[in-house]
């Protein structure tokens, strides 16, 4: 992260037009919800605002969008590769189907 | 634990490009996103595998009686403290104590009303009409989550207070030690906010 004085005097602006973001995306999330679509399509509209809205956070507020060390971004792309997976397992399981069980095979 | 103990607090280390406080942080938060992401991951599949009708299917909203007022005024709350938090951060970065402490002494306050409000006008009011944990998948999923969200809310308080208060001794000793130590609070501070900013809309919206 930078640390001149000048740097974070120009992150402040970067910060209110982030909060500014935040609190228009959480007024389209509700606004959202209220319009007559499919439910795939409110959970898709829901999710899509949300991770622009974390991105907002993790980019700005968390200070991703200064930092150039790359051991933080291998950090992040492992815990992305896993939370990928995590969020998989739900449509895993419905490929994992008891094996059909065989009767007699003992005679 | 004095001050000169721990290396790498302020420079960065030779092989992570980071001072130590921040690598640490930015691990724990990685573990964090394992442990969220596998409760919503069981939300996934217990919404799906949800029947369509019976007792056993989703709550609508009508259902769960989750006020979506409630729960934006506490997201709007965690997004100002988190911009609060970040304000904090740069103040101290630009050698203004009293502005960067008064901005961590609202970031708790706020943390403090999200708290207030999910208690007196959520959990309690819920509880009282029998929405507890055992109703349904739903709600079991609700308290987990949102339990499991305002334990890091209590803890971010702790640690926001100590900064506020004993651990604040730490800038006269060492300025860019105890800013470097704001920083790495408040980066957990803003994935509690992310964390909320997935949660409301999951619970509230969908």
């Amino acid at each position: 992260m930078g640390g001149a004085h000048a740097d974070v005097s120009k992150h402040m602006k970067a910060y209110i037009a982030v909060f500014v973001a935040l609190a228009i995306g959480t007024i389209l999330t509700v606004a959202a919800s209220r319009i007559h679509v499919s439910t795939p399509a409110h959970i898709g509209i829901a999710l899509t605002i949300a991770v622009v809205k974390a991105s907002l956070v993790a980019a700005i507020f968390m200070h991703l969008k200064w930092e150039s060390a790359p051991s933080i971004w291998w950090v992040l792309l492992v815990c992305v590769i896993f939370f990928v997976v995590l969020m998989l397992l739900p449509s895993l399981t419905t490929h994992d189907t008891p094996p059909q069980v065989v009767h007699g095979t003992w005679g | 634990m004095s001050a000169g103990v721990l290396p790498y607090t302020v420079k960065p280390h030779p092989v992570t490009g980071l001072y130590s406080g921040k690598f640490g942080t930015w691990l724990f938060l990685a573990s964090e996103v394992m442990l969220f992401g596998a409760l919503f991951s069981s939300y996934v599949l217990l919404r799906v595998g949800a029947p369509e009708t019976g007792p056993a299917a989703w709550p609508s909203h009508e259902e769960t009686h989750l006020s979506w007022v409630i729960g934006g005024i506490n997201t709007m709350i965690l997004i100002i403290s988190s911009v609060t938090m970040v304000m904090a951060w740069a103040s101290f970065k630009m050698h203004d104590f009293a502005k960067g402490r008064t901005y961590l002494i609202a970031t708790w306050l706020l943390a403090g009303a999200f708290l207030v409000i999910k208690l007196l006008f959520e959990y309690i009011p819920k509880f009282q009409h029998g929405y507890v944990p055992a109703k349904n998948n739903f709600f079991a999923l609700y308290y987990t989550l949102t339990g499991l969200h305002g334990l890091h809310i209590i803890g971010g308080m702790i640690v926001i207070g100590y900064f506020i208060g004993p651990g604040s001794s730490l800038w006269r000793r060492d300025p860019e030690y105890y800013t470097n130590r704001i920083e790495c609070t408040g980066l957990y501070w803003h994935f509690v906010d992310l964390v909320w900013i997935f949660l409301f809309p999951v619970l509230y919206l969908m």
